[in-house]
């Protein structure tokens, strides 16, 4: 049995991970800004098996806040050993051109507070030499695009960060997921039209991660050919790339 | 978001807006024109459509809420599959109180056509095991409905259509059960008085009964058939695992696979493979056998298939159902599973509900146009002056007149239908 924090709780991503968790009978900690949500995840999860869960509103951007979620987790839970880490916004591209708080705003939400909360629990998970991290980055974040490369800059910032802390925390038997989901038909992408045969479905991508954290593994693309889509991306030469409108 | 979209006949074709529906907390989206609650799609026809409106995909409504396993009492969100429901349900001991042939309805949808199954005869339609649910209306007002509370919208929400609002959640209580298994007994018979006399003898003892009949028969063999009765099977029961979902239909052909040809002999094979007596069965196959065949509509062609299904009551049922069989097979149309049950007489929950007491007849057709439009008319005909009704989930054609005749309390429904919904069969029976 795990015992699973889960930051971003409510995003479809998050929820559809959590009843497998919950399916098999792991405790739950869930984490997200609304309320009546989670309780609404919470009872679900409870139903469908999780042999513990308890809930906790967070706006991630208050980082002063993060210690004393962690710390209430552990509490709840008795112990803590996986942590699924999976808030974020779609950034308005435009927007961000235009305004500089925007843009740090994104960055706050989408980078920084993942980066605040992966330090703080790295050092608990070091310091006992077990647990798992698993970060919840983009393909955007692969190569920038004209289309989203403020939303893709931050998640290049997360996968980074996580390669690095990988490295670390593999000395210490502390295993770091980067999850690089491609197009997820969610309520955060509800605005887009015409889905194509490249959009996944939540459980399916739930499904890749629940396998990925088993596995231990270092890094997943969901569904799995992103990472061919992702390695042709990432080989476009510059002067072709300038004339593309991806 | 626009989009075209079908329902499981693949007929009719309806544009209208699409809105995705995630939290039961929140109030509906703003929409011009008209709105309708959309499951799953798999109803046949146009009860789940609304060409020119907006449909509000309630799929992502799919939690648990609370679930007794003391009393098998469960409450749920109105977006959950019965296929989700039996994936949690069965290892617990529990199974669906009714369901109907196919396993990936949603529980709104469910409620919304009062669906049947083949367990009629003892624990009627689904309606009748519902205990409450919560429907939310276009003026934002949730109205929590029981036999008890707001028991005006509860009857019309129950086989409603959709109309009177969102089901939001529902409870409902499911079946104990021993196993996943059912013990079946396949039986065949001759002609539609054995079917009748099968079919009355065994509904004391079997908890499901059902029978496929073969219409492409004529002379000798009309009305012949297969009589299949089972019950849940004890703890001890085991057979072998179920094998399902290992085909499917990959793409549309440009013509329907289903012609007279095809169809007398697919009968004339079904009825003498069938292998009479008892039989250990999963509980998949035995109650969704096309459930194992992914998008198995699509064999019907680009122009879709009509689902027909009408019930005739007791006291004129042999002759009617007679009546329908020669008018089938002198068409030269037909239907590879044409099913026949026989309804208890136990009042409905719902003002629009379809089973009542009689004999239902369920058959399918290829779109073959005109010619099947009217086939159809003339079996409403028959139906009509037998005295009997249409099942609105599965139509696509039904004029008003004999919608009116088929259900004729529909004038106590309209005080109860929300302002803002409607949907295409509405709209075309109301003209």
């Amino acid at each position: 049995m795990r015992k699973i924090l889960i930051i971003g709780a409510t995003s479809a991503i998050a929820e559809a991970t959590a009843r497998i968790f919950a399916t098999r009978g792991d405790a739950l900690f869930l984490v997200a800004r609304n309320a009546d949500r989670l309780q609404a995840i919470k009872a679900d999860l409870d139903v469908r098996g999780a042999v513990r869960s308890a809930t906790a509103t967070l706006d991630v951007a208050d980082f002063a806040a993060h210690q004393a979620i962690i710390d209430q987790a552990e509490r709840e839970l008795g112990g803590l050993d996986t942590v699924l880490i999976a808030h974020g916004t779609l950034s308005d591209q435009g927007e961000c051109e235009k305004s500089v708080a925007a843009l740090r705003r994104e960055f706050d939400v989408n980078a920084l507070s993942t980066m605040a909360l992966l330090t703080t629990l790295a050092n608990t998970f070091e310091a006992r030499k077990a647990g798992t991290l698993a970060v919840i980055s983009s393909v955007a974040g692969d190569r920038g695009r004209q289309s989203n490369y403020v939303y893709g800059s931050a998640k290049a910032a997360v996968t980074a960060f996580l390669s690095g802390l990988r490295q670390r925390l593999a000395k210490s038997n502390v295993d770091v997921l980067t999850i690089k989901p491609g197009f997820v038909d969610t309520p955060m992408t509800a605005n887009i039209a015409n889905k194509g045969a490249l959009w996944a479905k939540p459980d399916a991508v739930a499904a890749g991660i629940a396998r990925a954290i088993d596995k231990r593994r270092s890094v997943v693309y969901l569904p799995w050919f992103w990472c061919l889509i992702m390695l042709v991306i990432k080989h476009i030469p510059e002067p072709i790339f300038k004339k593309l409108k991806l | 978001m626009s989009a075209v979209g079908t329902s499981w006949g693949r007929y009719p074709h309806a544009r209208q807006a699409v809105v995705p529906l995630h939290w039961r907390d929140a109030a509906l989206p703003a929409s011009e024109g008209s709105v309708l609650a959309y499951g799953n799609g798999r109803s046949y026809g146009d009860v789940c459509l609304n060409d020119g409106g907006t449909l509000l995909h309630t799929r992502g409504l799919d939690r648990y809420i609370a679930f007794d396993p003391a009393t098998g009492i469960l409450r749920c969100e109105a977006g959950v599959l019965f296929a989700d429901i039996l994936d949690f349900a069965v290892p617990r001991g529990w199974f669906l109180p009714v369901t109907p042939g196919t396993r990936f309805v949603t529980v709104g949808g469910a409620i919304a056509n009062d669906v049947h199954g083949k367990n009629h005869h003892g624990a009627g339609t689904f309606g009748e095991h519902l205990l409450r649910f919560e429907l939310l209306r276009s003026d934002g007002t949730r109205i929590e409905c029981s036999p008890t509370q707001n028991v005006d919208l509860y009857t019309a929400t129950i086989g409603g259509l959709g109309l009177t609002g969102v089901i939001v959640w529902a409870e409902f209580g499911l079946l104990r059960i021993a196993s996943p298994w059912m013990a079946q007994e396949t039986q065949r018979f001759a002609n539609l008085r054995e079917f009748f006399a099968l079919s009355a003898q065994s509904e004391r003892d079997y908890a499901y009964t059902v029978a496929w009949i073969d219409c492409a028969a004529n002379g000798d063999s009309f009305g012949r058939g297969l009589f299949f009765r089972a019950n849940h099977a004890p703890a001890s029961a085991a057979a072998h695992a179920p094998r399902q979902g290992l085909l499917t239909v990959p793409f549309t052909p440009p013509f329907s696979l289903i012609n007279s040809l095809s169809l007398r002999a697919f009968n004339e094979l079904y009825y003498r493979r069938a292998r009479e007596g008892n039989t250990i069965v999963h509980y998949e196959p035995y109650f969704y056998p096309l459930d194992a065949i992914g998008e198995w509509n699509r064999i019907y062609g680009p122009r879709g298939l009509l689902q027909y299904q009408c019930v005739v009551p007791p006291e004129a049922a042999e002759a009617a159902v007679i009546e329908l069989l020669k008018r089938i097979a002198a068409s030269g149309s037909g239907s590879f599973l044409a099913v026949l049950k026989v309804f208890a007489d136990r009042p409905s929950a719902g003002i629009l509900s379809f089973p009542r007491a009689g004999t239902t007849l369920a058959l399918d057709f290829p779109n073959l146009g005109a010619a099947t439009f009217s086939l159809l008319d003339r079996l409403d005909d028959i139906v009509a002056a037998a005295g009997g009704a249409v099942y609105p989930a599965k139509d696509a054609r039904l004029s008003g007149l004999r919608f009116r005749q088929y259900f004729p309390r529909w004038q106590s429904m309209l005080p109860q239908i929300d302002p803002k919904f409607s949907s295409g069969f509405w709209r075309r029976v109301m003209e």
